[in-house]
């Protein structure tokens, strides 16, 4: 347990600085916030110093950085001006669709990654293995904006088999529960919805796995190679149990360890592909939101925004931390 | 043992570099992706004397004019043109500028400040170490596209906004590189020798240690210029990259999104030009860490 | 050597090869070897002789590049190379089992000694209950009564724990204890005490023969340690550079060595050197496998070679029990 309370503590001091540099972000941007924000509207002196005197733009930089902690903590980012009501409710609104997004995608990307990568890794040098090299090879090097387009060009215009936008169809919207949307339309039992959620959900979630399969499938591919060379590899075969035990329970579990680690790095690669899938696939979520905020200098969003993910980044980075230890049992807890 | 300024030993390490690179050689795929990283390179330096067309002039006859093998398509406009009637070709081979351009300054002044801040970090440790990796930490807890988009939607647009987004972030990779080579190489013999001979801990660092951390660096680099460059695109297809006209290959995929319907080419050329370079860029890089650290050999 | 129908394993003509990208690699080239039941070979020789491809080639696992290209290896009577990789499976752990040199690396970390040793119960074991608690209980059982036998104390807690959890001693044990789970008839240990202190080695050793004489299995003990083979083994076979140039009773080979090569290893051992002889190490090196010429083996590194060395040297017999592969042997039983 003390390893644990030990990574725990030493979560503090980074989402402490992280939240120093997005606050720095917006603070010490050139030129004034808030002539920014009003941009080409009018406003009176009055309006403008109350504006500012709202967003505690007239007290000392430390001050303010305390400030925004302390209301970040309370889940309260300011005020979206453009939407005209709190960051947080806004945020809240669109979070399920990016997660839900993300979630599919790493889904899919660990359900083809390391089937792949062990199967490239014991047919060695043979045609399934060079597929797994040369994809992965490609999955790296393909920009995920171009390759969701050449997807929907594809799939939703030539072969017209998949929508071009959105989470779901006007006829198959469901009541929220949960807002996530293949859970809800299975909660109520409105199966054909669900079906319709699916075929929303694929291409964007496939163009945002994409960089996270190719890279786990050559994690797994290495690790699996490097695990099969083990001394108890070798003395498992002696002991004469079935291969797939050899495999699946021998060698795939070690060969986990740093996919699992891996994983959790390229989680970053999701959090990001979410701004670019989100505005390709014209998918509701965050991403998309933040990237239209940025254009209409909702800067209090983009702020909240960014600190969201990267908090988020940190905690899936502290999981992995755990589950490595979970998998590994030679590090203890 | 004049660890201090002795050209001998240089020569191993000189006959290593010659034995890494004739393996590289042998790596014919790498090679081959190597010439064709030149030629882009070359496209870009040579773009006015390469384009056959102004690659920002308008033309609405030929709005969205297939490529040339296409009914409606002509040879002077190879790859078609734009919804503004502009060459797409021409603004490929100049959007090579952008995307090198920035990859090479980017990982360039990464690995500067990379090296400098490892290396103080790595040799001198107490609180320099500390500091700075604290600050690596933190920058690592950014997904690296969400720590750019934040800082292009706060700073703005533009080509010097956007190198120093980049560069915000990127140095921590060599810097982390060189760190934990440093701490590696610190204790090594030569490196005991140099300080008893009593040489200044800048010329130890720089002298002693770089050296030695500098090919393991330098692999770093070269595999980072193909992310930096999907970055650079990315920013670019959302808009908060160099600003219009100025032919980017990410801004390009972006200007055809609106025409997936009518004109597939406007999106595909560009972004076809993107994974090329970025595929050549993986696979020399791949055959130089291949031949240059053996650390990675599977 | 003509095979007898008692042998428990019999090779005959084994060669095993590596492709290399510099050519082929002949790991061992032509052995022949004999196991009786009941009995305890020593397998002698320096890295690269050949030793653990051979008994590797008998256990099936002989890893690509490497191929076995010729030979018979027969375990009471059957063709193992006939074998299908399921039939070869029954075979492996159950009727013979193999130790590896260093524990630590032959255990997987991340599974527990318990789930390690009862796997090879669960494969193998017939008279466990065919399904559900019983079945289960009856394996634990037997786990802990071999783990015991082995020396762990408190086997039954200790089936929780992960190969970090012990001594290297203990793990050594324990790898023992997989191995002869399900009473093996023959067990290979492959330089079960390279990897121990000094202190560890003869309690290890002692253990295995302990078990061999309440199990009456036979042990092929691979060691470079003459000493170890003159203490444990009753046969000793010396291997060189793929090939068997000597093999007998141990107390005969090791008071009258009669290939030049035996004589060097045991004149480079300080316990075993008469008469208060200097230690002398052999000079030089193993030959390189690839192409070798058609001549002696150790022709190189012999300070007894002559012109007729640089010949085939075929295996001669000395009396009913011995063999040696060298062309002087007639000059040199009569001193």
């Amino acid at each position: 347990m003390g390893r644990f309370l030990e990574r725990l503590l030493q979560l503090i001091p980074v989402l402490l600085g992280v939240s120093l540099i997005v606050f720095l972000m917006l603070a010490l941007t050139p030129g004034d916030p808030v002539e920014i924000m009003i941009g080409d509207q009018n406003m009176t002196a009055e309006q403008e110093a109350l504006l500012r005197s709202d967003l505690g733009l007239d007290r000392p930089l430390p001050e303010r950085f305390l400030n925004f902690l302390g209301n970040a903590v309370q889940g309260d980012f300011g005020t979206s001006y453009f939407h005209r009501r709190p960051v947080s409710e806004v945020i809240s609104e669109r979070l399920p669709a990016t997660i839900e997004l993300s979630l599919v995608a790493m889904l899919i990307a660990l359900a083809t990654a390391i089937p792949l990568g062990v199967a490239a890794a014991i047919h060695k040098n043979t045609i399934i293995d060079r597929i797994a090299t040369v994809g992965s090879l490609f999955g790296v090097s393909l920009p995920g904006f171009w390759f969701g387009i050449l997807l929907l060009m594809l799939f939703a215009v030539h072969l017209r088999l998949l929508p071009v936008s959105g989470r779901i169809g006007f006829e198959s919207e469901v009541p929220s529960v949960t807002g996530f949307l293949l859970i809800d339309t299975l909660l109520q039992g409105r199966f054909s919805a669900f079906l319709d959620a699916l075929k929303h959900i694929l291409l964007p979630a496939i163009t945002l796995g994409l960089p996270m399969t190719a890279i786990l499938t050559r994690v797994t591919r290495t690790a699996m190679l490097e695990v099969m060379r083990q001394d108890y590899v070798a003395f498992a075969e002696a002991k004469g149990i079935s291969r797939r035990r050899i495999l699946f329970r021998h060698a795939l579990k070690n060969a986990l360890i740093p996919t699992v680690s891996v994983a959790a790095i390229e989680t970053g690669s999701l959090l990001g592909g979410n701004m670019i899938v989100e505005t390709v696939f014209g998918w509701p979520g965050l991403g998309r939101l933040v990237v239209e905020s940025i254009f209409v200098r909702n800067y209090p969003l983009v702020q909240a925004a960014v600190l969201l993910y990267a908090v988020t980044y940190v905690l899936m980075n502290f999981v992995a931390d755990i589950l490595y230890t979970v998998l590994n049992p030679r590090v203890k807890l | 043992m004049s660890a201090v300024s002795d050209p001998a030993t240089a020569s191993p390490a000189a006959s290593l570099f010659r034995r890494n690179l004739a393996t590289f050689a042998e790596n014919r795929l790498a090679v081959a992706s190597a010439a064709i990283l030149l030629g882009f390179v070359v496209m870009a330096v040579f773009a006015p004397w390469i384009a056959p067309q102004d690659p920002n002039e308008t033309d609405l006859f030929r709005r969205l004019q297939p490529p040339a093998w296409m009914p409606g398509g002509e040879w002077a406009y190879l790859l078609g043109c734009d919804a503004l009637g502009r060459d797409i070709f021409s603004r490929i081979i100049y959007g090579a500028r952008i995307s090198i351009f920035i990859g090479t300054v980017v990982v360039a002044v990464a690995t500067v400040i990379g090296i400098l801040a490892g290396l103080a970090a790595g040799y001198l440790r107490g609180w320099v170490d500390t500091l700075i990796s604290r600050l690596i930490d933190i920058l690592l807890g950014f997904p690296y596209l969400i720590f750019a988009i934040g800082l292009m939607a706060m700073m703005g647009p533009g080509l010097v906004n956007i190198i120093l987004a980049l560069v915000y972030k990127e140095w921590v990779i060599p810097a982390r590189v060189v760190r934990g080579e440093t701490l590696a190489v610190r204790e090594l013999e030569y490196v005991e020798a140099a300080r008893a001979l009593g040489a200044s801990r800048f010329h130890i660092m720089i002298r002693e240690i770089m050296p030695n951390v500098l090919s393991a660096v330098l692999v770093v680099a070269t595999i980072r210029m193909a992310d930096v460059i999907i970055l650079e695109a990315s920013l670019s297809f959302l808009g908060l990259g160099v600003q219009p006209p100025t032919a980017s290959w990410g801004s390009m995929v972006a200007d055809g999104r609106a025409f997936i319907l009518e004109a597939w080419w406007v999106s595909t050329f560009p972004g076809l030009a993107i994974l090329t370079l970025v595929l050549v860029i993986n696979v020399a890089s791949q055959g130089l860490r291949d031949a240059f650290d053996p650390r990675f050999h599977e | 050597m003509s095979g007898t129908m008692g042998n428990l394993l019999e090779v005959r003509g084994l060669r095993t090869v590596f492709d290399t990208r510099a050519g082929e690699v002949r790991a061992v080239d032509g052995v022949d070897l004999d196991v009786r039941p009941g009995e305890c070979l020593g397998v002698v020789g320096e890295s690269g002789s050949g030793k653990s491809v051979t008994f590797a080639s008998v256990m099936g696992l002989v890893r690509s590049p490497g191929r076995i290209e010729e030979g018979t290896i027969r375990f009471e009577g059957r063709d193992l190379r006939a074998l299908s990789p399921k039939e070869l499976r029954r075979i492996r752990g159950r009727h013979i089992a193999m130790t590896m040199q260093d524990a630590l690396t032959a255990l997987n970390p991340a599974l527990t000694i318990g789930e390690q040793i009862l796997e090879v119960l669960y494969a193998h074991d017939e008279t466990l209950p065919s399904v559900g608690r019983a079945r289960t209980e009856a394996a634990r059982k037997k786990a802990v009564e071999m783990l015991t036998l082995v020396g762990i104390p408190s086997a039954d807690d200790r089936l929780r724990y992960y190969p970090h959890e012990f001594s290297g001693g203990m793990r050594q044990r324990i790898m023992i204890a997989i191995a002869l789970a399900c009473r093996p008839k023959l067990l290979i240990a492959d330089e079960p005490t390279t990897a121990l202190d000094v202190t560890i080695q003869a309690q290890v050793l002692e253990l295995i023969a302990d078990i061999r004489t309440r199990l009456g299995m036979s042990v092929v003990l691979i060691t470079h340690d003459l000493g170890v083979v003159s203490e444990y083994c009753d046969r000793v076979m010396v291997l060189y550079a793929g090939q068997v140039v000597e093999e007998g009773p141990t107390a005969a080979v090791i008071g009258d060595p009669r290939h030049p090569y035996t004589k060097g290893l045991l004149r480079s051992i300080p316990r075993l050197s008469l008469r208060g002889q200097p230690i002398e190490p052999i000079e030089g090196q193993v030959p390189d496998l690839i192409g070798l010429p058609p001549q002696c083996r150790f022709y190189s590194r012999c300070n007894e070679r002559i012109d007729a060395c640089l010949q085939p040297i075929a295996m001669r017999e000395i009396g009913a029990a011995r063999r040696a592969r060298c062309i002087r042997l007639e000059e040199e039983t009569r001193p």
